[in-house]
């Protein structure tokens, strides 16, 4: 009965406040070549061993196809349209800040197909491959992949060979009544003992100094660690730890009350993530350890080759190793040229 | 009767020496040049080649996207930029090469230039997909 009370209310507000900044977390290959990925948001909740992965895909206009490819850990069980509202409202949730009322105002060698589901205007085939046979089956099926593609494909299959496209069909998006604006949440259910969300695939198609921006809101049991470890401001891996805490109980339940949202658990930890970085730096992903036992996979973040290392350190202690050691190095190069350590130099 | 043999023996070897200078004096066959594309890159990104001698460049591409082997000088590539041709064949200067193929082109320099190999496709130079081909 509440459930029935709220959601027509959340859902009126939202509609009403919130410009829908989601496109899937994925990367993004217009008709010639050429990536349009605005902000992105995702969000990625772990509980019983299953991830939920809900993105959306908006309508910005225009006509023709226009596809996506993202990368998953695992084999979807389920792939179905998201909640109407969900990303919106952890929008909500982590920005409270913001007056969002006023502003309402104002491959063997081949790919194997395992799934294809229809869900509005999007066309969705869930892919098993190598990168070269994802890409060959992208390229046969019209993608016109950028030339970092064959390169990017390889970085994650090589960790999961399992892959989302996502066909839109703007046209048909036309015909269905869809406004420009008007977004298709997916919702995918993965059974997985590795969470991560794929972060370098946002960065597809786009030159080196290009910014890349996306918001990731993780659900899950726990207090999660994460590598790279996002911090207070925007560091060095460009990610900013910009909400994190106990989901409350209000959040849960309205979460819980959206479409195909029942599986939300009575607890849980709500991070946020904001990337806020250039392309040439992204070169990773997010890995997670909602277990508790804060030991995020080198190989789930990319920054070990699958097989060879796998959760070696905690979250802080491998980045520092990661980052500060080379940045150490370059403060010691630098002193060194400038004759630093304190000692003048030589005739001085 | 000794002399004779050895004079008929001296004359086979001179005829085979003389054929074999002969066929020193024909045309040169097609030196055979590999450039493997790997991950949008040309390998290698250096050449150099010789005047007058038919080379035949193997364009094996690794990727499973489509690219070009266009070869030429600054004018030729600055035309190619702003193109529109969506594939290339019949000129053995401009290549296209689908994703996972292999393909071969003869080409006989006869200056001395040192001309780039770009892929046009949008973005792909601008990714590094470019070499540089010295004729010598």
């Amino acid at each position: 009965m509440r459930r029935a009370a709220i959601a027509p209310v959340i859902a009126a507000v939202l509609l009403l406040v919130v410009a829908a900044p989601a496109l899937a977390c994925g990367g993004l290959i217009g008709p010639n070549g050429a990536v349009n990925l605005l902000r992105t948001s995702t969000l990625a909740a772990y509980h019983d061993g299953v991830e939920h992965y809900v993105t959306a895909f908006a309508f910005a206009g225009g006509g023709g196809e226009f596809g996506s490819i993202i990368p998953l850990p695992g084999i979807p069980t389920k792939v179905e349209r998201g909640g109407d509202w969900t990303l919106q409202r952890l929008v909500l949730e982590t920005e409270p800040q913001r007056l969002f009322f006023a502003e309402a105002a104002g491959a063997s060698r081949d790919a194997e197909v395992l799934l294809t589901v229809r869900i509005d205007a999007l066309d969705i085939t869930i892919l098993r491959g190598g990168g070269a046979a994802v890409g060959a089956w992208a390229t046969e099926h019209g993608f016109r992949l950028p030339p970092d593609a064959p390169e990017v494909l390889d970085f994650y299959a090589d960790r999961s060979p399992i892959f989302m496209t996502a066909v839109f069909d703007a046209d048909a998006a036309t015909e269905r009544g869809q406004s420009i604006g008007d977004g298709t949440p997916i919702h995918l259910t993965i059974p997985t003992d590795n969470p991560w969300v794929p972060l370098r695939i946002l960065g597809l198609g786009k030159a080196a100094s290009e910014p890349v921006e996306a918001d990731v809101y993780l659900l899950t049991d726990q207090r999660p660690a994460m590598l790279p470890a996002p911090s207070a401001f925007f560091g060095v891996n460009g990610l900013e730890l910009a909400h994190s805490d106990a989901a409350s109980v209000q959040l849960l339940d309205d979460l819980r009350s959206d479409d195909g949202m029942g599986w939300i658990p009575q607890q849980a930890w709500l991070t946020k993530v904001r990337v806020n970085t250039v392309a040439g730096d992204l070169t990773f992903d997010l890995a997670i350890d909602a277990s508790g036992r804060r030991m995020p996979s080198l190989v789930d973040a990319g920054f070990a080759p699958v097989g060879i290392v796998g959760n070696l350190v905690p979250t802080s202690t491998a980045w520092v190793l990661l980052m500060g050691l080379p940045l150490l190095a370059l403060v010691i190069v630098a002193l060194r040229r400038r004759g630093g350590y304190g000692s003048p130099p030589l005739g001085a | 009767m000794r002399i004779w043999p050895m004079r008929a023996t001296l004359a086979a070897v001179t005829l085979l020496v003389a054929a074999a200078l002969a066929g020193c004096g024909s045309p040169p066959g097609p030196q055979r040049i590999e450039i493997t594309i790997h991950y949008s890159h040309f390998d290698p990104a250096q050449l150099s080649v010789p005047i007058g001698v038919p080379i035949t460049f193997v364009l094996v591409n690794q990727d499973p996207i489509e690219h070009e082997w266009l070869l030429g000088d600054d004018a030729f590539h600055d035309r190619h930029r702003t193109g529109t041709e969506p594939h290339h064949a019949g000129r053995p200067t401009e290549v296209s090469i689908p994703a996972l193929a292999t393909v071969e082109t003869t080409i006989t320099f006869d200056a001395p230039a040192e001309w780039q190999y770009i892929c046009h496709l949008p973005r792909h130079e601008a990714y590094g997909m470019l070499g540089t081909l010295r004729i010598n």
